[in-house]
């Protein structure tokens, strides 16, 4: 802990010297200096032209920043973060610098991507090979922009949005997540680069699953992602984030805010597949995913439902939450969370009842091997005004060998006696009479794990879109590789 | 050449020795029956013969085709063509039995050189033979053995074996549990995968499956041995004088 406020002490220095002094960074620079201060967090939003209240509350939330404790009440372990030793921002590698063809790229990075059966063209964009032919994919991109414009959908890059759409931006950036929410969410605000922005019309079905994916930034939207979907009224919305494919990235620390907005009768349906490099058998390197996901079910009847696939980053901490506070809305929480190796994670969700008869469920399956240890951690809080509101929890645990560790940790707290609470939970090993019974059939003791995994994490699978769903379950079995035997 | 091979076989559970010394054989296009009292080691010898784990051979030899069964792994058993029906077949959540049955196809053609069906050919292969054991696509959408009564699971076991074609088939108890029509249905399934080149090891408690799948050759196993064999005659001895004559006989 010394060590935080000691650089906390270093950061207010910096920053009160850098006020003095006003800019000390070169604007035309493409790269802010090592470092974090009100230089940088000026320097980031100059560089993307902001208006002057975004910058404010940059600002704000900068300065909240400072004062904020980590977070300690996850079972995640890991060195306190150097703040001062990470890059804030960075112009995307230019072509040059990309590397020039897949031989230059990690052979063991390619095999993953094989397994996965992913097209030599997309293994290029996901590796960041420079391409400079025109791929498939761009085209049928463009034509997908033309049918979202032709209905209204807004989907871009959140800094395009705040230069073409500032009144929805000022509206609803950080009315979900505060800046001050906890301290990662106010370094996303601080420092956010980039993300997506997303507003379905009134009435609108997106006539298309949206991803993440697919708008091609694979100029990396870095470390500090910032994302906000809004649902008018009456429309419907799916949203893809992420892919299978592992992807590397040279900074430790993520720290990502998604916000999402449903009005009367509006329906999100937010998708994650997350497999960041997890780190060596030994637990060297991986990214530490700190993400801060929160939707707020503000109208009547609307619904936000998350599904997650966790399998990639050496700590993942992580609550997609619910706010129902329209009445009759409905939150859903499904997950899948692997580790394996040295792997942390402490993920769950928070179901947040106002509004009378709300309805949630939560259905998570964690799968725990190698040494690993995962924690589930759920808040259902249901206040005095939610009359008739009711939830189901579902939270199974599976462990491969006997070295890991899983735990369950939910939080009811209920306020109306009108409410109805269930919470299921059950631990189990995997289990040598399936093995063995897979494996008499032909399969071998990787093709074994992998289907019984997919069999126990069916329920949150099956709400995955068709085209992630079959990746995915591919995914559940090379997380798995080495697990047994 | 013979199709299996089992000399002088000797296995442990824990520390307690089960089979006492083994000797079978198995020529392709035979039906042979292992009949004994409960406890006797049937099953041992089916999960030996399989290569499931914490069951040891401490003296003995199998050949399987000619190679050393005893050295391979459990699915490289399976895929060259030896197939337990499992007396209680095992349930897998969440996993539909026509995936179950695909992905186990599509390992065993692999190990042969063959291409994966693709999901119409597949569709149709399965189709095929689940009719015969009257299994319906309800079933085939089902996890697999999941809430299953204890008739449809076995004849998904007949099911797997159809669907497989092995060399070997070791059915073990497939009868018990099954009603006079199930175990009609279970039998024409067995009957209707009797080739020249393929051989059967049928383990029964009792002489009624024998009455529908017609035996080569009748054994009788206790006390960890092969204490009596004959033809098909002898489990009609059995069934009338009960195993007593034949262990006690051998206690004398
Ligand atoms: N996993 C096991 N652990 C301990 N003992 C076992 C195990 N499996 C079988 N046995 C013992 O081995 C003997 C033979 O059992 P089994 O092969 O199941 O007989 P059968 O199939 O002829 O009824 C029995 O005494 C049984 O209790
Ligand atoms: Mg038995």
């Amino acid at each position: 802990m010394a060590a935080t406020s000691e650089t906390v002490e270093q950061v207010q220095t910096l920053a009160d010297d850098g006020y003095k002094h006003g800019f000390v960074t070169d604007i035309e620079m493409e790269t802010a200096p090592k470092g974090l201060s009100e230089d940088t967090v000026r320097f980031i939003s100059a560089k993307k032209n902001e208006p002057e209240w975004l910058l404010e509350w940059r600002l704000t939330a900068y300065r909240h920043w400072l004062t904020m404790p980590e977070p300690t009440w996850s079972k995640v372990s890991f060195p306190p973060i150097d703040y001062q030793d990470s890059y804030y921002f960075a112009a995307p590698k230019s072509d040059k610098d990309k590397p020039k063809s897949l031989d230059e790229i990690d052979p063991k990075l390619l095999e993953t991507y094989e397994k996965l059966g992913i097209p030599l063209l997309e293994q290029e964009m996901l590796a960041g090979v420079a391409v400079d032919a025109v791929f498939d994919s761009v085209s049928v991109a463009t034509t997908y922009k033309k049918k979202l414009e032709e209905v209204g959908v807004i989907f871009g890059s959140i800094s395009d949005a705040i230069q073409t759409h500032p009144e929805l931006i000022r509206k609803y950036l950080g009315s979900v997540v505060p800046y001050g929410d906890n301290k990662h969410a106010a370094l996303n605000s601080a420092v956010f680069t980039d993300g997506s922005f997303v507003y379905i019309p009134k009435g609108v079905r997106c006539p298309m699953e949206l991803s993440t994916y697919f708008r091609i930034n694979a100029e990396n939207t870095g470390q500090f992602e910032r994302t906000l979907i809004i649902a008018d009224e009456g429309s419907y919305v799916s949203y893809l984030e992420g892919c299978t494919a592992p992807q590397r990235d040279e900074n430790q620390l993520h720290a990502a805010v998604v916000e999402l907005v449903t009005l009367d009768d509006a329906e999100i349906k937010y998708s994650t597949v997350q497999n960041w490099y997890p780190g060596d058998e030994e637990g060297r390197g991986g990214i530490y995913n700190f993400v801060t996901k929160r939707g707020l079910c503000q109208g009547r009847n609307s619904k936000i439902a998350w599904t997650q696939v966790e399998t990639g980053s050496a700590i993942t901490w992580k609550y997609p939450s619910c706010i129902l506070k329209g009445d009759n809305s409905i939150g859903e929480f499904y997950s899948v969370a692997i580790t394996n190796n040295m792997q942390q994670a402490d993920t769950g969700t928070k179901m947040i009842h106002i509004g009378k008869n709300t309805r949630s469920t939560i259905v998570s399956k964690g799968i725990s091997a190698g040494r690993a240890d995962q924690s589930y951690r759920g808040l259902v809080k249901i206040l005095a005004g939610a009359e008739g509101a009711r939830n189901h929890t579902q939270c199974d645990s599976l462990l491969i060998g006997d070295q890991c560790g899983a735990h369950t940790v939910p939080y009811i707290e209920c306020a109306n006696p009108t409410a109805s609470v269930e919470h299921e939970a059950t631990t189990a090993k995997i289990n040598d009479d399936q093995l063995f019974y897979c494996q008499q059939r032909g399969l071998n003791e990787e093709e074994a794990v992998s289907l019984i995994v997919n069999g126990f994490c069916k329920d949150v699978m099956k709400t995955l879109p068709m085209e992630f769903a079959v990746e995915a379950q591919k995914l559940i079995g090379i997380s798995l590789e080495g697990s047994v035997g | 050449m013979p199709l299996l091979e089992i000399q002088n076989l000797h296995a442990t559970v824990g520390d307690k020795e089960i089979l006492k010394g083994i000797n079978l054989v198995i020529k392709p296009g035979q039906v042979h029956a292992i009949m004994g009292p409960n406890g006797s080691g049937k099953s041992t010898l089916s999960y030996i013969l399989a290569g499931r784990d914490g069951y040891d051979v401490t003296k003995g030899e199998v050949l399987f085709d000619g190679k050393d069964l005893l050295s391979m792994p459990a699915d490289e058993r399976a895929c060259a063509g030896l197939f337990l029906g499992f007396q209680y077949p095992v349930e897998i959540p969440g996993v539909a039995t026509m995936t179950f049955l695909k992905t186990a196809l599509n390992a065993v053609r692999a190990y042969r050189g063959d291409d994966p069906l693709d999901a119409m050919q597949f569709l149709n292969y399965v189709r095929e033979r689940a009719m015969v054991l009257n299994v319906t696509d309800d079933m085939l959408r089902r996890a697999l053995n999941v809430g299953f009564s204890g008739g449809e699971k076995k004849r998904n076991e007949i099911l797997q074996m159809a669907v497989l074609e092995p060399r070997l088939a070791v059915l073990d108890e497939t009868d018990s549990g099954l009603d006079i029509d199930a175990l009609k249905i279970v039998a024409e399934g067995v009957n209707a995968m009797r080739t020249p080149e393929r051989g059967m090891l049928v383990i029964t408690h009792y002489q009624r499956l024998l009455n529908y799948i017609e035996p080569d050759h009748v054994h009788v196993l206790a006390q960890g041995r092969i204490l009596q064999s004959g033809g098909k005659e002898l489990a009609l001895e059995l069934e009338k004088n009960g195993y007593g004559d034949i262990t006690g006989a051998e206690a004398a």
